[in-house]
């Protein structure tokens, strides 16, 4: 196998992969391509291992069947002419998808004790790439809950819009909100670093996401102050675009422009944030 | 780490010893682009670490000394994420992949997950993982640790056929004076940040002015036989879990 000459040309063998100068649609072509490939590395793992999956779908279920449908038999909640059971599914929908996204931050910490993030860092990929890449990993945990809370609300007879264009925008709404909490919960990861400090700073940070949202009540109902941050929470509007899209007589309040451009442009700031912070998580 | 001066040829095997806390890992973090130099700069493959970093990253392959690999996936998933992030075209990525495992002698056991591996394979596929690129130059930050002496033999001498084959130059750390002895042709020995010894094994040896001394003779000669206060709990912590998980 080995010839002589061999271990003088260390150059020989390593041309094809040394640095060139490379155009702007092949630098495109490579972000995408390394973005999916981190994605799919998480997708990978969670094939191979779906207990957190099947775990993560229990709570939905609670919500839905428990407290849904006390909900909706006491007619405690002013929901217009929506069941509360209607009113309430795409607001599980998105606290699911929240309460995934927003503990995801912890698997980098564990990677900072092993190495893995050492070496995503030290190869040539973007740190634009690794960030979104491990954000996008979060949406994609998102969908299986969307196809468990279509299910629940199939069987609890919610009058859902089957048009497939609404389908495509639940689905974008979905992958969109989850990826934007993924980022914020890895620019957590980035600052506190150990898996304690995160744990209560997760805490911390869902119960107001989700009770400073329209996910289980109407913004109307709530005191003047609170709705002043229902209004700047990026949830509210995730629950927005679900409610106008999932539901056969739902109505976007605010609008599905509006919906899709506050979650595009909280995505892009965080995630452009998690990117900047990445390799803090080596330090 | 202070001010630190060494140059290590093409084709070498060069081994940075020192007590714990003595700057090795933070040399390396700094020469694979992992931390900014705080003075001064480097150069790997001809490119600068402080102003090509990316082109850096392209020409090296590094094996930290903590675990790093998925257990939860395959040998192969493993190495299909890095070939991946090293642009290894689309055709070319599967015959490098079972090259790669083949050399180091992990074809048999490709694709069944790697929680299932031994410490000595899950060792032997870090390195799979950090040559697929085929790198000129290749980090390895305590390649040994927490192996039994039959795992270490087997990725010693794989490592050694890695550098006879494609003449790879290889940086490691170690605190086995043995390994260090046996796989570098020069050493560079740190204490608190610094230099304090450089050169080949036999000729440290016999700097030290005593008949039949060892590698650990000189190490001891140069860093003092007081002990040691360097390196933080984190390192140790981490040190030993990576030790317990390999053994």
């Amino acid at each position: 196998m080995t010839s002589p000459g061999q271990g003088e040309r260390p150059s020989g063998s390593v041309e094809s992969t040394l640095p060139r100068p490379k155009n702007p649609l092949s630098v495109v072509v490579g972000f995408v391509d390394k973005t999916l490939a981190m994605s799919e590395f998480e997708v990978r793992k969670i094939r191979h291992d779906p207990t957190e999956l099947i775990m993560r779908a229990v709570q939905p279920v609670i919500w839905l069947l428990v407290f849904g449908e006390v909900f909706t038999h006491i007619r405690a909640i002013p929901t217009g002419d929506l069941r509360y059971i209607d009113f309430l599914t795409p607001g599980v929908l998105a606290q699911s998808t929240l309460f995934i996204a927003i503990f995801s931050g912890i698997a980098l910490i564990w990677e900072r004790d092993l190495g893995i993030v050492h070496k995503f860092l030290v190869s040539p990929t973007s740190r634009g790439a690794l960030a979104l890449g491990k954000a996008l990993s979060g949406g994609v945990r998102g969908l299986p809950q969307a196809v468990l809370i279509f299910i629940l609300a199939v069987i609890l007879r919610v009058q859902i819009n089957w048009n497939p264009l609404a389908l495509l925008g639940v689905l974008a709404a979905v992958l969109l909100g989850a990826t934007a909490f993924t980022s914020l919960s890895m620019i957590v990861a980035f600052l506190v670093k150990t898996r304690e400090r995160f744990m209560g700073i997760g805490q911390v940070l869902t119960m107001p996401l989700f009770f400073a949202s329209s996910a289980i009540y109407p913004i109307s109902v709530m005191p003047r102050w609170l709705q002043v941050i229902a209004h700047g929470n990026p949830l509210t509007y995730q629950v927005d675009a679900l409610r106008g899209l999932m539901l056969a007589h739902g109505v976007s309040e605010y609008g599905l422009g509006l919906d899709f451009g506050v979650l595009v442009l909280t995505t892009a700031v965080l995630v452009i944030i998690a990117a900047r912070l990445y390799p803090n998580i080596v330090r | 780490m202070d001010a630190m001066t060494i140059s290590v040829e093409a084709g070498e095997t060069f081994g940075l010893l020192g007590p714990n806390g003595a700057g090795k890992t933070t040399a390396i973090k700094m020469l694979i682009t992992l931390l900014p130099p705080t003075s001064g700069d480097a150069s790997i493959a001809g490119y600068s670490i402080r102003r090509r970093a990316s082109a850096v990253r392209r020409v090296i392959g590094y094996v930290p000394q903590m675990l790093s690999t998925e257990g939860t996936l395959t040998g192969y998933e493993n190495l299909l994420i890095f070939a991946r992030l090293y642009d290894i075209p689309r055709r070319e990525r599967k015959p490098r992949i079972r090259n790669a495992l083949k050399f180091m002698g992990l074809e048999e056991c490709a694709d069944k997950l790697v929680r299932t591996y031994s410490g000595g394979m899950v060792r032997r596929l870090e390195i799979a993982q950090s040559i697929l690129h085929r790198p000129p130059v290749l980090f390895l930050d305590e390649p040994t640790v927490g192996l039994d002496p039959l795992a270490r033999k087997a990725v010693w001498e794989h490592v050694e056929q890695l550098r006879s084959e494609y003449g790879t130059t290889i940086l490691m750390t170690t605190h086995l004076m043995e390994e260090a002895d046996s796989m570098c042709d020069r050493v560079a020995i740190m204490h608190r940040g610094k230099v304090v010894a450089l050169g080949r094994p036999d000729d440290l040896k016999a700097s030290i002015g005593r008949d039949g001394a060892t590698l650990e003779d000189v190490f001891i000669h140069y860093t003092g036989s007081e002990l040691e206060s360097g390196g933080s709990y984190r390192d140790v912590s981490r040190t030993r879990r990576t030790a317990q998980r390999l053994g």
